[in-house]
């Protein structure tokens, strides 16, 4: 099966990008390169085009149940307009994915929740929430609308600023994880205040046929990003990504190990819940850490964490060379005897052990 | 995109490049273009002896790690201490700057590498 494509991509091309293969989509990976444009988002904005993220709307009488069911956070905390992070996970606690979960404001859209699962996991997470409304007769209609829409990041200090230019004022009142409709270059947009780049900013989703005219309206004031530096940039903030930092069958974690218990509300009821509450009565072996390494070298996905004696007590996840900090970084797993901060460990570099100090994110 | 080639310089598959005269050893202009911002290099001591074809250090991009392969069978002769603190050279001036070590090699080594037309072939 070929490749999925944003409704950008055209435009990518032109712009000179090169592509890389993520979750089943050919993106860019970057435009001018990943030191410049990290640098960019940091000092100025930058603008992403995340289309290959899922999007996933639910409607009908049951939908709030179904929604709570199926993440970890309380969806009845939401107001319209209100969004929150949360886990995706199965019936032993361990983490499918993670997910934003919209209740949409009421001047955007017609479904009442949209959630955005990640790149190449829209269609699981379809069967997942239609197999568990059928098996519990919940009325409410799920519809994949991935490939209906297309998103874009803006994000930055500037991002506030280009952002409210072209969808109003108003987008300046949204707290985080707060979202609203608002017309951008004559396209309506969800605009929303998130993002993983630990930096302001704003993510719009919009139908597809307007992916062309919203990424105008900006792509020629801040500086087109691509998956490279969107990876960096996250990784600087200790932000998980999903397949890298968790995987179901590889790397199976629960969202208590991975460092993201505030989305998981024991108080709900959901898939998983039994499991964490168990997880987190009996402790955690290991926990989810940055660290940087204090010698040349760079971490990377799969290295192994040891004692300074040798003794594996971990694994690296996620690992690049800061382009801020310009040193090297790294997010992974190790034992929980091991995860204060300050803690010397060494990272397995292709065989040599190399010193690390344990350093929780952001860097 | 077209990527500088230059003639009196022998090449790999592999995008290493050896100059026949000085024995420096290198990669490429597409290879530097295709890793992206270069961060780290891991390369061999003065005196380790290198076998043709053999993996011989390490250049890391922020997105990837690529092994360096040995263009001909030598001894060691220098290593560009340059890159320690300076790794985007490679990027800035792979054929120049950005160089990596250089051999002591017997000439006749250079039978199995490409010259500059037969590279440029290849990444056309």
């Amino acid at each position: 099966m070929g490749l999925r494509t944003p409704p950008l991509y055209g435009r990518h091309e032109d712009r000179g990008a090169s592509f890389t293969e993520f979750g089943g989509w050919d993106m860019p990976v970057d435009f001018a390169g990943i030191q410049e444009e990290h640098a960019a988002v940091r000092e100025a904005a930058g603008i992403f085009d995340v289309s290959h993220m899922g999007e996933i709307e639910v409607s009908g009488p049951d939908a709030e149940r179904l929604m709570q069911r199926l993440t970890t956070n309380d969806v009845t905390s939401l107001d319209p307009g209100d969004a929150q992070y949360a886990a995706i996970t199965d019936e032993d606690g361990v983490m499918v994915d993670d997910t934003v979960v919209y209740r949409t404001p009421d001047d955007w859209g017609d479904a009442e929740f949209l959630f955005v699962p990640n790149a190449g996991h829209d269609e699981a997470a379809y069967d997942r929430w239609t197999d568990y409304r059928d098996a519990h007769d919940l009325a409410a209609t799920v519809d994949n609308v991935t490939t209906d829409y297309g998103m874009v990041a803006v994000q930055g200090p500037e991002a506030p600023d280009l952002v409210a230019a072209r969808a109003g004022e108003d987008v300046r009142d949204l707290s985080m994880f707060e979202a609203a409709g608002a017309e951008v270059a004559g396209v309506d947009c969800l605009v929303a205040n998130t993002g993983y780049t630990g930096e302001a900013g704003f993510e719009l989703v919009f139908p597809a046929d307007g992916a062309g005219a919203v990424w105008d309206a900006f792509a020629n004031d801040c500086q087109p990003c691509g998956l490279g530096a969107r990876d960096t940039l996250r990784m600087e903030y200790g932000f998980l990504l999903s397949g890298q930092d968790f995987h179901p069958e590889d790397d199976p974690r629960t969202p208590l190990e991975a460092g993201i218990s505030f989305v998981v509300d024991l108080d709900t009821e959901f898939v998983g819940r039994d499991a964490l509450a168990a997880h987190q009565d009996a402790g955690l072996d290991q926990t989810f850490v940055g660290l940087t390494l204090d010698e040349r070298g760079v971490p990377r996905h799969g290295y192994a964490i040891t004692t300074p004696d040798g003794e594996e007590i971990g694994e690296v996840t996620s690992g690049t060379m800061s382009p801020t900090l310009n040193e090297p970084i790294g997010l992974g797993y190790v034992d929980a005897d091991y995860a204060e901060d300050g803690t010397t460990v060494h990272v397995d570099v292709r065989g040599t052990g190399k010193q690390a100090t344990i350093t929780t994110p952001p860097f | 995109m077209s990527f500088d080639v230059p003639d009196d310089l022998q090449y790999l598959e592999s995008h290493e490049w050896i100059d026949p005269e000085t024995g420096r050893v290198g990669i490429s202009d597409f290879a530097q273009d295709e890793l992206g911002d270069v961060v780290f290099v891991e390369l061999p001591g003065v005196g380790d002896d290198l076998e043709a074809g053999g993996e011989f250090g390490v250049v890391e991009s922020i997105k990837a790690v690529s092994d360096i392969y040995a263009p001909v069978s030598g001894e060691v002769t220098a290593v560009n201490e340059d890159l320690a603190d300076q790794p985007e050279l490679v990027n800035e001036d792979p054929f120049g700057d950005g160089w990596l070590v250089e051999l002591d090699f017997d000439d006749a080594d250079l039978e199995d590498t490409l010259d500059a037309d037969e590279y440029h072939d290849q990444i056309a």
